[in-house]
């Protein structure tokens, strides 16, 4: 059992849960995830780590009430246990030298944090992007702003209520048009890391994408989040998340991701019918 | 028990025993255990049937050694208690190797009476007995030797090197990467071939030993061999299994419903998709399913498609049906449950439908040439002979290649494929470090990675001795 020690919620549908895990806190690095199966019935999901803190013990990871399982997810509370959690796993994001932009969409920023944070204590320059639909789903504003100055934090939202109108690749080019950015990461929806690969391509500038197909075990044996990489086929979990971007087969892996949506709304929908306050 | 002047003559005119099997149409419906096991009965009867040889061939052809005639007669005496001591000598696990070796290539493949006869059915007899653990004496126990062996992976072999750690008076950890113990016993094998609570029974009496077990733990990633013996442990056994599914390296192998067997099995087996939605993880469940394959894995996965609902459940084999290497028993239940087998095909591309999900796959027909390395007849393209088979769901299951976690655990010497490289006693070029079963030898039965983990436990007691 795992107990999570704090929970912290960013926006109607967006928290952040801390959980007690020593030796996982020893081990973990940046672009790097754990497995979480809730309960006896649930499902396994990955999640990348968010922080850890091998001092006191904890890691913590952050997710958005999408589907029954993070649904679930969010009514538990500091004192409740997590039946299982297993990780660190996958490979840790490589931080090469140079200046890096790190761009998070949405809840994508959750997994940029880490990394550019990461960057920044061995030394790189790092402009962090942050892009998000509206102003209440912009996540870790405070925790970027705790770390980086205003001259390295750019700020779209897709309906302008905050930051620049419009979307992360527009501050992206911009910074690589100046010639300040040696190589990219970006985390989030699979369009946005697309168009972003696409702007950086145009820039001959090296990126970095940490992708997140379904996965069930996590360790490279089902093959199960398995994506095509320059035409060859790779395993999220054991060979990245983080793959070169540009080589990235998005349709495969949009297609890939949405396998399950008939049964993902079935199972919320059975979720939200046994959970609603009129059947209780 | 007929006896002749006292001495015993065997049963020479009865039939095998046949199998206690529930209906094929009943059973094509759930999850039920197909086979139910010999009744006392039916294990005296069966064990009449051994001819006690003196050169008994069952033993060598049992990878390893289990003195058959010893044990068979036990139960022809109706000493089953001491029939199952018998086997513990040799076989720790014999409720699941039982059920699961191929015994018609091994010991019941050599028995004598398999020549004009029917063999004697010594999987069910060893079966019948390991399913009544309670008739066992209770082991022995060595005094604790203050030793501690960390065990890496619960599967068959991992934990048959705990057991017997554990009786030789070694502290044991076993770390597995799951939130539950067996490895590929509860993740690859389905309920109806080999019923959980078999392998829970086993894991539970390891614990009664005293060996620890900590899940959720992928060593290689939260702990590893360096940081493992600074904790004090003293000695490792790395029987992490095989891993990596192989491709086909065909177009259209990533598309969506296109499994690997591995996830196909996984789903079902360890996260119950076949009770979606109370259980969490969905899986498809297909009206028209072809399996690629012709090993257990691929009988496993047809029959689970069957049951989850398939009208037409094809397994495709690019060889003859004669040279499937599945378990004759696993085949005849396949069939006998309405698959199909379909030989002499190999898949060429998975087509993609309207709604971007495998519509079919696109196969070319195969006939035998010339015997390969192996022996078995090359299968040929036989040319322009490319027929297309509509399915909604498709499975590979054409083996697997190396765990990659295995160059992660320590600094140890892997060969050009990624298996450890160990010797005959399961050493590896770390003196510290044993290693067996599948991340050595690459997939193999459950009994030879049992046998591996026997063996290095007593290398391991014998290090520890000296």
């Amino acid at each position: 059992m795992y107990k999570i020690l704090e929970k912290t919620q960013f926006s109607e549908k967006v928290f952040k849960f801390r959980i007690e895990a020593p030796e996982m806190a020893k081990h973990a690095h940046a672009g790097q995830f754990l497995m979480v199966r809730a309960n006896e019935t649930a499902e396994r999901v990955p999640f990348t780590f968010a922080d850890w803190n091998p001092e006191e013990g904890w890691v913590e990871f952050i997710f958005m009430v999408i589907g029954k399982t993070t649904t679930m997810l969010s009514t538990y509370e500091p004192g409740d246990s997590l039946e299982d959690v297993t990780g660190p796993l996958g490979q840790p994001t490589e931080l090469g030298k140079g200046t890096w932009a790190v761009i998070g969409g949405g809840v994508g920023l959750a997994i940029a944090f880490p990394v550019a944070r990461q960057l920044a204590a061995t030394g790189h320059e790092v402009h962090a992007i942050m892009g998000a639909r509206t102003k209440d789903l912009l996540l870790l504003e405070d925790q970027f702003r705790s770390e980086f100055d205003d001259e390295h934090i750019h700020i779209t939202t897709d309906d302008g209520s905050y930051g620049e109108k419009g979307v992360v690749t527009i501050p992206l080019e911009r910074l690589l048009q100046a010639g300040k950015v040696d190589h990219v990461f970006c985390v989030g929806p699979v369009p946005m890391m697309k168009f972003s690969t696409l702007t950086a391509a145009k820039y001959n500038t090296p990126i970095t994408a940490s992708l997140n197909p379904i996965m069930v075990d996590g360790t490279g044996m089902c093959g199960c989040c398995r994506v095509e990489i320059d035409g060859v086929t790779k395993f999220a979990c054991v060979d990245g998340p983080d793959f070169d971007a540009t080589k990235v087969d998005w349709n495969d892996l949009r297609a890939r991701q949405a396998a399950y949506r008939t049964e993902e709304g079935q199972a919320l929908k059975a979720y939200e019918e046994a959970n609603c306050a009129c059947h209780r | 028990m007929p006896q002749v002047k006292g001495v015993f003559k065997p049963d020479m005119t009865s039939p095998r025993t046949p199998d206690n099997e529930e209906p094929p149409e009943e059973r094509a419906k759930d999850f039920r255990p197909v086979d139910k096991g010999f009744t006392r009965e039916m294990a005296v009867a069966e064990a009449n049937r051994c001819m006690d040889c003196k050169k008994p061939l069952c033993v060598q052809g049992c990878p390893v050694n289990i003195n058959i005639p010893r044990f068979i007669e036990k139960i022809r005496e109706e000493d089953f208690g001491g029939a199952l001591d018998s086997i513990h000598e040799d076989s720790m696990l014999p409720a699941i190797c039982g059920r699961v070796c191929p015994q018609e290539n091994q010991c019941e493949g050599k028995c004598i009476r398999g020549k004009k006869s029917q063999p004697v059915a010594i999987g069910q007899l060893e079966r019948f007995l390991g399913d009544q653990p309670e008739l066992a004496s209770k082991p022995k126990m060595a005094p604790k030797n203050g030793k501690r062996v960390a065990v890496v992976g619960s599967g068959p072999s991992g934990i048959t090197c705990a057991g017997e750690l554990a009786r030789h008076g070694f502290d044991v950890t076993v770390f597995e990467a799951f939130f539950t113990g067996g490895g590929v016993l509860v993740y690859g094998i389905p309920e109806f071939r080999l019923p959980k609570a078999v392998v829970k029974r086993e894991i539970d009496g390891l614990q009664t030993l005293g060996v620890k077990f900590k899940f959720n733990s992928v060593v290689g990633r939260i702990t590893n061999a360096d940081e493992l013996f600074e904790e004090g442990y003293d000695a490792i056994y790395i029987a992490t299994g095989a891993g990596l599914p192989k491709f086909l390296n065909i177009p259209g192998e990533n598309l969506p419903n296109v499994y690997f067997a591995n996830e196909y099995l996984t789903r079902v087996n360890l996260m119950k998709a076949n009770k979606f939605p109370e259980f969490d993880t969905p899986t498809k469940r297909g009206k028209n399913v072809v399996v690629f394959g012709g090993g257990n894995v691929a009988m496993d996965a047809v029959r689970t498609a069957k049951r989850l609902g398939a009208d037409r459940a094809i397994i495709a084999y690019r060889r003859s049906e004669d040279e499937m290497p599945a378990r004759k028993a696993e085949l005849h239940h396949a069939k006998a449950e309405g698959v199909e087998v379909m030989p002499l095909v190999s898949p060429i591309e998975f087509l993609k439908g309207e709604d971007g999900n495998v519509c079919g796959v696109r196969v070319q027909k195969m006939e035998l040439g010339a015997p390969d390395a192996s022996g078995r007849r090359r299968p040929v393209p036989i040319e322009g002979a490319i027929e297309d088979i509509p399915c909604d769901v498709a499975i590979s299951a054409i083996g697997t290649n190396a765990n990659p976690f295995a160059k992660m655990i320590g600094d140890i010497k892997l060969n050009k494929w990624g298996y450890i490289i160990a010797d005959e006693e399961g050493r590896t070029s770390d003196p510290r470090i044993w290693a067996g079963g599948d991340i050595v030898t690459g997939a193999a039965t459950v009994i030879l990675a049992m046998g591996a983990g026997k063996t290095a436990a007593a290398s391991i007691a014998q290090a520890f001795a000296e």
